[in-house]
């Protein structure tokens, strides 16, 4: 048990030190956010509760894919051979599912911000909002990252990841836009509770698929 | 032929014959297109039938690496996609007389065209990949991943929102099997429609089969 934590966490910080060695993809994805919030509010102004909400939750579909698209990419495949042959595959799933969730909660938050300065603060309940949006960016992460492992094994595309991924994710994008919907307006509605329950429950499930189906898209 | 395909066209004659000609209970506005019911719902239930026993062969693949595995799991998903669209239909022309719309945003009619979505997108990673081994793995591992989502989804959500369908938000009991409707003559026809069709959609799939396996034995492209 201590020895997969030590695993997970190597492979944790080496993730961690490559992003912040390379600086490449972290920038990237922090610019790629900015510019699409910025092209939105350009092209929509501020808009009204609903559509902000709904405007906000497919920024974040986009801001995952293109976040998590790039973990799987940069190994070559004689390194993979090497992490097979020191950590477990689903020590090194976890630690990918915990890195990608921490970057998407971070671009999460920074959407979140670069929202409210741009596009209007329609929010009646913002610290309600911003733990939804945190729960959110780790959900959308855990399923794109699983995604992007297994369309890093077919001939990888980005085009595939949106494929796949997309009507996996309806769901989750439903279940989030209802209980972010709660934030807008002043009367308290029924069910937020248990839709974040059924949320988290949904997480759950998708982090107990990666990490058994992930053992059979590592071999080669 | 084998006893359950005589079975399959007596059961189905049975259903057309009897779903026509029975009395059926006055349920709101539906009058007599709820005799769609014995088409529309067994649609629903053989797409799951299908479609599990293509899960059931995903994880026999990822078992034991045989290749007919992979196949039959690619075929029964193929038939799930028929009858999915076919429930679909059945639904849509249905919803037009007593809804008003084809398609109204229903929570169940949403969940049927993200299955579709999904399943479409499961062959379009079967095409993207030559390698015969290769596919067959990572297809499996798709194939087990979306079910499991597709599952919960299909069957939580539509209960949790308002539907127009009988089951959502405020009705009780599970929809389609238990609805007060079917507390009448209907269950003499609705439940071997149930067997009917699906012996029929695990049918049309064996005859794919014998037709992909020939074609793989020789082959020839299928």
């Amino acid at each position: 048990m201590t020895a997969s934590i030590l695993h997970i966490a190597a492979l944790l910080r080496k993730d961690i030190l490559l992003e912040i060695r390379q600086q490449y993809t972290f920038y990237g994805i922090l610019l790629y956010v900015a510019s699409t919030i910025f092209v939105l509010y350009l092209a929509m102004g501020q808009p009204e509760s609903t559509v902000w909400n709904g405007l906000f939750w497919m920024i974040q579909l986009f801001i995952c894919v293109n976040a998590v698209a790039k973990s799987f990419l940069q190994e070559s495949s004689g390194r993979m051979l090497y992490y097979y042959s020191i950590a477990g595959a689903r020590d090194y799933i976890l630690s990918k599912l915990i890195f990608n969730a921490g970057l998407m909660i971070l671009m999460s938050l920074t959407s979140l911000l670069l929202f409210r300065l741009l596009m209007g603060d329609p929010l009646q309940h913002p610290w309600k909002f911003t733990g939804t949006v945190c729960l959110g960016g780790f959900s959308l992460s855990l399923v794109f990252t699983f995604l992007s492992a297994i369309a890093a094994r077919a001939r990888q595309n980005a085009a595939m990841i949106a494929i796949l991924g997309f009507p996996l994710i309806i769901p989750q994008i439903l279940l989030l836009m209802r209980i972010s919907n709660d934030a807008f307006s002043d009367v308290i509605q029924g069910g937020f509770m248990l839709m974040s329950l059924v949320l988290l429950g949904l997480d759950l499930l998708v982090i107990a698929l990666a990490i058994i189906l992930f053992p059979f898209l590592w071999k080669d | 032929m084998r006893w359950w395909k005589f079975l399959t066209v007596a059961l189905l004659l049975y259903t057309y014959i009897g779903g026509l000609l029975i009395t059926v209970p006055d349920v709101g506005n539906l009058q007599h297109t709820i005799r769609n019911a014995f088409f529309h719902i067994p649609m629903w239930t053989t797409q799951f039938i299908v479609l599990t026993i293509s899960l059931v062969y995903s994880i026999k693949y990822l078992r034991k690496p045989k290749i007919n595995n992979d196949i039959y799991a690619f075929e029964f998903a193929k038939t799930g996609i028929v009858f999915g669209s076919l429930g679909l239909i059945t639904g849509m022309e249905w919803a037009n007389f007593t809804w008003g719309a084809a398609w109204s945003n229903d929570p169940k009619q949403l969940g049927v065209a993200i299955a579709l979505l999904i399943y479409l997108a499961y062959f379009v990673l079967r095409n993207s990949m030559t390698d015969i081994d290769k596919r067959a793995r990572i297809s499996a591992v798709y194939n087990i991943f979306a079910y499991f989502i597709y599952i919960p989804m299909i069957l939580i959500l539509p209960r949790m929102v308002e539907s127009l369908h009988p089951g959502g938000k405020g009705v009780e009991g599970n929809p389609g099997f238990n609805g007060n409707d079917l507390n009448t003559a209907m269950k003499w026809v609705i439940r071997p429609a149930y067997i009917g069709w699906a012996l029929l959609g695990i049918w049309i799939t064996t005859l794919r089969l014998r037709l992909h396996l020939y074609a793989e034995k020789n082959q020839i492209a299928v």
